[in-house]
């Protein structure tokens, strides 16, 4: 393989409120059974990466806890593996990250000893599957200096909350806009990069040297004319969990056959942690449709269009719609729980109610019992 | 030198290491065995049988595990790895595979469940453990190896075997063991017609390894297939050594037949389980890298039933067991059945009590176990097939709108052809030609 992986884990986003309190966005619980981060992290070692490091700092124990083996990424190796990442203090500095580029320089050593001619970068908190062979093939045919994947943004999707791209009949890129205000394009970056080795090591090395600490707005924004950035359409499935709303969106996406067949049920999976649960069990009066349910569940009651995690338990007579109900919680008998996000390990007592609006999911934080 | 030699000794030493017996062939499961050992069967899902004894090993702190295979042990091999799902992979001890080999002179299958240790005694001395523990690959239960091994001191044994007490009328199918008042064993009888006793032998023992080694040399000259329960604890008992009867109180099967097989992998489905996979502590561990959910949908009922990870349900599932990646489609209906791994069923297909094996493809509107035809045992395999349970073999094809009655048996890829009048008599079976590897060519 002729790159190696970084991936940016270490953001706060204050929009995802009480699900980020204990955790990193990367470590956001996703489709019953993943964490953000399996998602960039399974497409780099299914498209061949066997070198990926992983650059965590807010809430980081989440990640650790997540990425206790490099093996369920097929990274136990020897050559490579996975790298995390966290700030430390050393003799000459004792910073935090002061952005994702000083990050990256912070741990300049992990690049300068890699041997790969490319280095791909891709964002942890973004749920996607691609192949990198692809990108690398397209980077190659552009002689580009950098290559940025980006995808048209749907209607009904709010471009402005992206980086918004200009491209010219070549694909090269012309202008690139954070946030913009009155967006000049529907083409939106979508975090994942690709770039010489040599020259990203150069380029962080001269930003940072002047106080510049942004990889987006300081290297890619700010050369954008002085370097060949082309722009690489990527037309798969590709959600970012930037808000509450955006990941109450994207679990539920998952009921989707299509959306399924393509991260679940085809090769290349994507990987995850394996928990070693027993299979879901369905009780006499379980009555569960338009749901995925996690392994080690038990459920009894009525379960309609939901994302159930692992070792939920649903007590007889619950009702469930439209709802998250994350890993371990647990419900007793008779309680009603609709456009809900339930975070782990939450207690609900017997016939307790929580009822959102399908605008804004009401969400319970993690550890919390309700009682009727 | 001799005393650091002798410190490496003293570390490289673990304390007990079991020895799993995993090379049966299990012939009364029929066609499920017919190219995997019986032990490397799936079981309740997502597992296969010998996972119960292998995580028992684990939680019971044994980290040294032999596994012996012989028959068919392809599947069993590439389940077991390295012993990754164990935490097995490990620097010292861990799993090691132990297959018949090739000696200088000659080379031997393993001939009896004592031959295959005697074969193997170089690895064990290799380990230099005080205890060996022997276990076989085919039993559902969970067990603390450790407090047998507690009891094993305390009451300085010579050899403690695991047993079970269970109904006097089923005990003259097993080995029955007498004992005195302190659990010390006086008699064995092998599926005596009326037993003494309703006490029987679990094929769990404890040895001490010196005394197991030398035994083993004794009773090799003698018996060329020598065997535990027939040979090797009967010597033992003869000359008098401390041999005593571990009791066990708990869930225990052995899976042997067909319908055993059947009972107890329903037994899982039971609002609280006999059995129970459920608990937080001693979970079952198993090989399964791909853990995606599985989708119940709009239309779909699933109850009393327990469904593995990435299964699509689409029709109905009533009192069943769905392995991983099995899709039920839109009208189906799966009644007392056991679906293993990757199997299809297509649209307003019933089955009930069927058991198919592994990727496995049943087209549209079509009913296994139906009333077709005369209930009868199978007529090829009166013994395996006779109460009511049609089975289906690893890989085998079914096409659309076909009836196939029960104590039937099918393994291979079928077409209409193959029923004529569209469909297949109770106790009729349709097995192809599969070849060496089992998959139906």
């Amino acid at each position: 393989m002729r790159a190696v992986g970084i991936i940016l884990a270490g953001g706060r986003n204050e929009r995802l409120g009480a699900l980020t309190e204990n955790r990193a966005a990367s470590a956001l619980p996703v489709g019953s059974c993943y964490r953000a981060i399996d998602f960039p992290l399974s497409s780099m070692t299914n498209s061949g990466i066997q070198k990926v490091a992983i650059i965590t700092q807010y809430n980081s124990r989440s990640l650790h806890d997540h990425l206790s083996s490099p093996k369920w990424w097929d990274l136990g190796n020897k050559q490579g593996g996975m790298f995390v990442f966290s700030p430390y203090q050393s003799g000459e500095n004792s910073m935090w990250f002061r952005g994702t580029a000083d990050a990256i320089f912070q741990n300049l050593t992990y690049l300068k000893r890699s041997n790969e001619p490319y280095v791909i970068i891709s964002s942890g908190d973004c749920v996607y599957k691609m192949d990198f062979n692809k990108l690398i093939a397209f980077h190659e045919q552009k002689q580009a200096d950098i290559t940025i994947a980006y995808r048209q943004v749907p209607d009904g999707d709010d471009i402005r909350q992206y980086g918004v791209m200009e491209l010219d009949q070549a694909e090269r890129m012309t202008d690139l806009e954070q946030k913009p205000l009155e967006p000049q394009s529907d083409l939106a970056s979508i975090g994942v990069y690709i770039i010489s080795r040599p020259l990203l090591i150069e380029l962080i090395e001269t930003i940072v040297s002047e106080g510049r600490y942004d990889l987006v707005l300081d290297l890619l924004s700010r050369y954008r004319k002085r370097l060949r950035i082309y722009g690489y359409r990527f037309d798969g499935y590709w959600r970012n969990l930037g808000s509450i709303h955006s990941y109450f969106d994207c679990n539920m996406d998952f009921l989707r056959r299509e959306i399924r067949n393509d991260f679940m049920l085809q090769h290349p999976y994507i990987k995850t942690k394996p928990k070693d649960e027993p299979p879901a069990k369905f009780n006499n009066d379980a009555h569960v449709v338009n749901c995925i349910v996690g392994s080690g569940a038990i459920l009894n009651g009525y379960a309609n269009r939901s994302v159930i995690f692992r070792r939920v338990f649903t007590g007889d007579r619950s009702h469930i719609t439209n709802s998250i109900l994350m890993e371990g919680t647990h419900i007793w008998n008779d309680c009603v729980i609709e456009n809900a996000i339930i975070d782990k390990d939450v207690i609900l007592h017997s016939g307790a109610r929580i009822i959102g609006t399908p605008e804004s999911p009401i969400v319970i934080t993690k550890g919390q019992e309700v009682k009727a | 030198m001799k005393i650091y030699g002798k410190e490496v000794d003293n570390l490289r030493k673990s304390e007990m290491i079991a020895m799993l017996l995993a090379g049966g062939q299990g012939s009364r499961l029929g066609v499920l065995t017919s190219n995997k050992a019986k032990p490397a069967v799936p079981f309740g899902g997502k597992y296969r049988i010998i996972d119960f004894a292998m995580s028992n090993c684990v939680n019971s702190g044994v980290t040294t595990v032999g596994v012996l295979t012989q028959y068919r042990p392809l599947q069993l091999n590439q389940h077991i790895g390295i012993g990754s799902p164990w935490d097995l992979d490990r620097r010292r001890g861990g799993v090691t595979i132990l297959s018949p080999h090739m000696k200088t002179a000659s080379g031997e299958w393993y001939a009896g469940t004592a031959d295959a240790i005697y074969q193997n005694m170089d690895f064990i001395d290799q380990c230099n453990p005080e205890y060996v523990l022997i276990l076989g690959g085919d039993h559902i239960y969970k067990m603390d190896y450790s407090r047998m091994l507690a009891f094993h001191k305390k009451n300085n044994c010579d050899v403690s075997i695991a047993a079970l007490e269970i109904p006097i009328e089923e005990a003259s199918r097993f080995g029955v063991i007498n004992i005195r008042d302190d659990n010390r064993i006086y008699e064995f009888e092998e599926k005596p017609p009326k037993p003494k006793s309703n006490l029987v032998n679990m094929g769990i023992y404890i040895f001490k390894w010196d005394l197991l080694r030398d035994a083993l040399e004794r009773d090799n000259k003698i018996h060329p297939d020598s065997d535990f329960g027939k040979h090797v604890l009967p010597m033992l008992l003869e000359e008098g050594r401390r041999m005593f009867a571990y009791p066990f109180l708990g869930y225990w099967r052995d899976v042997g037949t067909v319908e055993s097989y059947w009972a107890a992998n329903m037994d899982l489905i039971q609002t609280v389980p006999d059995f129970n996979l459920y608990e937080n502590f001693d979970k079952t561990y198993t090989d399964s890298d791909h853990q995606p959910p599985l989708f119940t949908g709009l239309n779909s009922e699933v109850k009393a039933s327990i469904v593995s990870e990435g299964c699509e349900v689409l029709g109905k599932v009533y009192n069943s067991i769905l392995g991983p990646d099995v899709i039920v489609e839109e009208g189906a209906v799966v009644i007392n059945s056991i679906l293993m791994k990757s199997c299809y069923v297509g649209k307003n297909s019933v089955l009930d009590r069927t058991i198919v094996d592994a990727h496995c493809k049943i087209g549209d509107n079509t009913h296994l176990g139906a009333d077709v035809g005369e209930i009868v045992p199978n007529i090829h395999r009166p013994k395996i097939y006779d109460t009511g349970i049609t089975v289906v073999g690893e890989h085998s094809e079914i096409p659309g709108n076909v009836r196939i009655g029960k104590n039937c048996v099918i393994y291979g890829k079928t077409t209409s052809d193959d029923y004529p009048e569209g469909q297949l008599d109770s106790g009729q079976s349709i097995v192809k030609e599969v070849n060496q590897s089992g998959v139906r060519s």
